[in-house]
């Protein structure tokens, strides 16, 4: 119930100062003034708070009451996340949309989850077993494609005493009692709330060694990350951070994704919502959007909320892990989220660090990057949570605080690069200033699926293009006619590796999205050109005789020419290669 | 008597501090946050201003027009119990406006339909339409590179001295959606910018005969700068009720967003805020994206909001907070290039930095043509290769190129020379601009179009 807990003293913005407070804890949610604008306590000092208000805080005057029911901010978490759009305080946006107008109005309350629909419900527990939190209750076919596994409540313990039968119910129906060690009875419902600050907990951390797919060949094949891994991409604007991250939505192997479009552009995420439902999964054959949840707090909408949506994303996140899932969180972006920490910090006058942002940045940022990893469920399962997070360096400078704290606390790093953005060489992932440190740890399932080779041939593309960057500083200085031809060979096979593989249309309907499989052929043939066109060099050919070959045209358009289902194409280029190569040797036989 | 009429009849006498644009009030009843304030002088005049910060029967008050004149004892405050508004409806047309909305040109203030709060609201993403309509501006950097969409954002990066408000007045001119007559209504917003510069687009509207379907809201050099503030929030207001009430399609010319960036600096200041960069204030991002992201379409409704902000680099550096943060909100940017004005080629448009994001939507067969894509993909990568040639030319001469590498020389000034450069008045159709952009191109041999498809290129190459 609320209860009025304080008065109103003084507004500055999306911070307010609060007097007579009484009963409050730090972090309660609140409501302030007559619009019953959401807020959350986050300073106290005797008989004053300062609150966070998630709403526009125009009109709102000193003297008006605040309320709280002394809960923490929360989230719903049940049946019926899955497909839909909420605000960074989990308000849907779509019930908001049909019951006003375009605009997102003050003072609006809506339920996170329908209330009112019936979900088929699959009991999977017998009266007298005895559970503890995190185990499943039942059941219920959220969408095609994810099983929503009803948990019996972390800090939950007892025995079974009732349990529900098949059927239809809503979200608040009891689906289950338990009679914990006092003998009290504990009424397990369809959905709980958990408090957004606070990681949900896991049994167990276990080692990181699958790769998550994401059908991006300069992520997969040379900055992979694994499953419940953490990256950043930092980026100036307009290098790509956005597509990336949208790629990884639409085409990595995660069974769900969490995207937070946080502090960034409106149309992106009408963007998604429009183009999600139409895209389909090409292991499942469904549409993206049933394994889709999307938080938007956009760059206009109020900044405190801003703030609040790496958590409520997160925390979503963390309850489909615990049934059993890999999920997957793109966080845009978060340079976002840590401008509106430092806004707020300055609103209330706290010491800046550097730049301005407040000294706990990192603290923040490190405890957000720790709730990803690959666990083992209170209930047993296996699950992950990989984050993707992004990064807005001012004036694309990777010195300043966000990219520099945020890249102590992430594995791996996908460094987008202007010059390459600028000639549109696509995804600008930089292929020096890049690193993954899960290479190792996901080698072997490389190996055990696509044989030994993996290592060996990214590890041969990475000499090379650390070789070519050495070559083109000499060409920079006197051209490439200087060098010799066993040199030039570098260059033209990392000029072909960059144009025929790590470039990648997005927007190409085969390109999109390249296979495993099909990543290690591409890779052969191009490092096959090298051995082959080495060889013939070493024989007396001549960087032109080989640059002139017709089949290498057939490998600048191999990535849109063959289709992930007919890669068994690159073989007969390959054939090609190998014979019109065969060619070049016989003339110096 | 309402609370809120309550509130405006009452009258406090006597300010308690003046600093800069600022003013301090005690011993009031208590008002609320962004509200509109009426602050009286000692001569009568009213002048208006808005709550920035409120406590227990204290505010200060930011005045718009400015606080010479001001004094303690005499000046008076009315508050109105609700933020700034404007008085909208279809009458605003061919009228001219201050940053606060109110007439200047001489006439009555035109009656109005409604009253909208000026701050707007954000737009709820779900109701939004994704902007694919392409306009065609008739300039090829523009539509074969960068093209622009209804209801994009899309700024123009320039610097002082650039011909910016040449190649907007151009775009205002030669706008249109192929197969379609409806024509835009024009929102122009003057921030800070000279009394000629104002004149000058005045002119341009009315020899193009579209002066009657613009709306004028000009803050000039010599107006107070704090109404600066609210300039673009004034402008973007009468735009939405003419896109989103009356179902227009409305281009809204913001002009010079840095001077709005430099006034909200001056105020940040004045309140010994923690300055982010350059001593601009850490919410200038989030204050910009309240005025950008009031662009686009919203579904169900015909009119959209066409946005081109114009800035001035200072020092022709992009990186600088007001570009920056721009580009960071905006759906892409047309940058100028000093470089190629002092070659004298118009329109200047930066061949690599500028980028248009809403681009890939409405482009293509049906709507421009089956090879736009690719062909300016590869212009892209050709001109990026054209950049580098022309770097290790100047380290080892010309004559020391490949063959290949002079070739992408010409390629780089026939793309400079035949696509880039075009006359002020000259209207290309997207047809002449890709075929423009093929005759470039294909001075390149075949196998150099690895961006291209085997079938466009049997069908466009060379011909
Ligand atoms: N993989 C890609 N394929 C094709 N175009 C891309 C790709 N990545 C980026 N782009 C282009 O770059 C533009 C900017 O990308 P975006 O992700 O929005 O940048 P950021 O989020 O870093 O500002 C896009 O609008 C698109 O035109
Ligand atoms: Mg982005």
């Amino acid at each position: 119930m609320l209860e009025i807990i304080g008065k109103v003293d003084k507004v500055i913005g999306p911070v307010v100062h609060a007097r007579e407070i009484d009963k409050a804890r730090m972090l309660d949610l609140v409501e302030v003034g007559d619009y019953h604008l959401v807020g959350e306590i986050v300073k106290l000092d005797r008989d004053r708070a300062v609150i966070q208000v998630y709403e526009d805080t125009t009109g709102l005057a000193p003297g008006t009451n605040i309320y709280s029911a002394g809960v923490p901010l929360s989230v719903d978490l049940g049946p019926g996340l899955i497909g839909t759009i909420y605000d960074g305080i989990q308000r849907p946006l779509e019930v908001i949309r049909d019951s006003s107008d375009q605009y997102i109005q003050k003072g609006i309350h809506v339920s996170p989850l329908d209330r009112e629909k019936k979900w088929q419900y699959k009991p999977s527990l017998a009266p007298g077993i005895g559970v503890s939190g995190g185990e499943i209750v039942g059941t219920v076919q959220e969408t095609v494609l994810i099983e929503h596994k009803v948990l019996i409540p972390p800090g939950v313990a007892g025995k079974v005493t009732w349990v529900i039968d098949e059927g239809e119910y809503n979200v608040d129906e009891t689906v289950a009692t338990v009679e914990n060690s006092d003998g009290d009875s504990v009424a397990v419902k369809m959905s709980q709330r958990w408090p957004v600050r606070k990681g949900r907990p896991v049994r167990e951390r276990k080692p990181l060694s699958i790769p998550l797919i994401t059908g991006q060949r300069v992520i997969d094949t040379l900055f992979p990350v694994a499953k419940g891994g953490t990256v950043v991409v930092p980026g100036g604007f307009g290098t790509g951070k956005t597509m990336i991250q949208h790629a990884l939505s639409k085409w990595s192997d995660a069974d769900l994704i969490v995207y937070i479009g946080c502090g960034e552009r409106g149309n992106e995420m009408t963007d998604v919502l429009i183009e999600f439902p139409k895209l389909i999964d090409p292991r499942s054959k469904r549409p993206i959007m049933e394994r889709t949840i999307l938080i938007a707090n956009t760059s206009n909408m109020p900044v405190a909320a801003r703030e609040a949506s790496i958590y409520t994303g997160i925390t979503i996140a963390e309850y489909y892990r615990d049934q059993g899932y890999h999920v997957a969180i793109m966080a845009d972006s978060t340079s976002r989220w840590a401008e509106a920490l430092r806004e707020l910090s300055g609103r209330m006058e706290e010491m800046p660090a550097d730049e301005g942002y407040p000294a706990y940045l990192p603290t923040r940022l490190a405890e957000f990057y720790e709730r990803a990893g690959m666990v083992q469920t209170l209930g047993g399962d296996q699950g992950s949570i990989s984050i993707v997070g992004s990064v807005s360096p001012p004036g694309g400078d990777f010195s300043e605080p966000v990219t520099q704290h945020s890249k102590r606390f992430v594995r791996c790093t996908w460094a987008l690069d202007r010059q390459l953005a600028n000639a549109r060489h696509y995804p600008a992932i930089s292929w020096l200033d890049s690193y993954s440190e899960y290479v190792e740890e996901i080698s072997g399932w490389w190996e055990e699926n696509f044989g030994g080779e993996w290592m060996d041939l990214r590890r041969r593309i990475m000499d090379l293009l650390q070789n070519e960057g050495k070559l083109q500083q000499v060409v920079k200085l006197v051209g490439p006619d200087v060098l010799p031809d066993t040199q030039r060979i570098v260059l033209e096979t990392c000029t072909m590796f960059k144009n025929a593989f790590l470039q990648q249309n997005s927007f190409d309907k085969i390109d999109m999205f390249c296979v495993p499989e099909k990543q290690v052929k591409m890779l052969q043939v191009i490092l096959e050109f090298y051995d082959l066109g080495l060889e013939n060099i070493n024989k007396g050919a001549t960087i032109h005789q080989i640059k002139k070959l017709e089949v290498t045209s057939d490998i600048m358009r191999m990535k849109f020419s063959v289709g992930n289902d007919e890669i068994e194409k690159i073989d007969e280029i390959r054939d090609k290669l190998n014979r019109s190569m065969q060619r070049i040797a016989e003339m110096f036989e | 008597m309402t609370e809120k009429n309550l509130k405006q009849a009452r009258e406090y006498v006597g300010i308690s501090q003046v600093a800069g644009p600022l003013v301090a009030v005690k011993g009031i009843h208590n008002v609320g946050y962004n509200e509109l304030a009426e602050v009286i002088d000692p001569d009568g005049n009213v002048r208006l201003g808005s709550i920035l910060e409120c406590s227990e029967g204290a505010a200060v008050i930011q005045v718009f027009e400015g606080t010479s004149g001001l004094s303690i004892p005499d000046t008076r405050i009315r508050f109105r119990g609700e933020p700034l508004t404007m008085g909208v409806s279809g009458e605003l047309f061919g009228r001219v406006f201050n940053g606060l909305g109110q007439p200047i040109d001489g006439g009555p203030a035109p009656r109005a339909e409604m009253n909208m709060d000026v701050n707007g609201l954000p737009i709820n993403p779900t109701a939004r339409e994704y902007p694919r309509k392409f306009i065609q501006t008739g300039i090829s950097a523009i539509d074969g590179m960068n093209t622009l969409v209804r209801g994009q954002k899309l700024p123009i990066f320039s610097g002082t001295g650039l011909p910016h408000n040449r190649i907007v007045a151009q775009i205002t001119r030669q706008a249109k959606i192929i197969g379609e007559d409806t024509s835009f209504a024009v929102v122009f917003a003057a921030m800070g910018i000279k009394h000629d510069v104002a004149q000058y687009f005045i002119r341009n509207f009315e020899e193009s005969g579209v002066l009657e379907k613009v709306v004028l809201f000009l803050n000039l050099a010599d107006d107070p700068s704090v109404e600066r503030l609210v300039t673009p929030r004034t402008a973007l207001t009468a735009a939405e009720y003419l896109a989103f009430t009356m179902n227009m399609h409305v281009l809204v010319i913001l002009t010079d967003m840095t001077n709005y960036c430099e006034s909200l600096r001056e105020i940040s200041t004045i309140r010994e805020e923690i300055p982010s960069r350059k001593g601009y204030p850490g919410y200038l991002y989030s204050d910009l994206s309240n005025i950008y992201e009031r662009a686009g379409m919203i579904s169900g409704i015909d009119g959209s909001i066409t946005q081109m902000p114009i800035l001035t680099m200072p020092n022709d550096d992009i990186s600088h907070p007001v570009p920056d943060l721009s580009g960071y909100i905006t759906e892409g940017q047309i940058v100028l290039e000093r470089d190629l004005d002092h070659r004298n080629i118009y329109p200047p448009i930066a061949g690599l930095p500028s980028l248009s994001r809403l681009m890939k939507d409405g482009i293509g067969e049906g709507m421009t043509r089956e090879d736009h894509a690719h062909v300016a993909s590869q212009l892209f990568a050709a001109y990026s290769h054209v950049k580098d040639v022309r770097a290790l030319a100047a380290v080892i001469g010309a004559e020391e190129l490949t063959p290949l590498d002079k070739v992408y020389l010409e390629v780089g000034d026939r793309f400079e020379r035949e696509f880039l450069s075009q006359g002020e008045y000259e209207d290309r159709s997207i047809t002449e601009t890709l075929d423009i952009g093929w005759s470039v191109i294909s001075h390149l041999p075949k196998e150099e179009l690895y961006r291209i498809s085997e079938e466009e290129l049997n069908k466009y190459y060379g011909k």
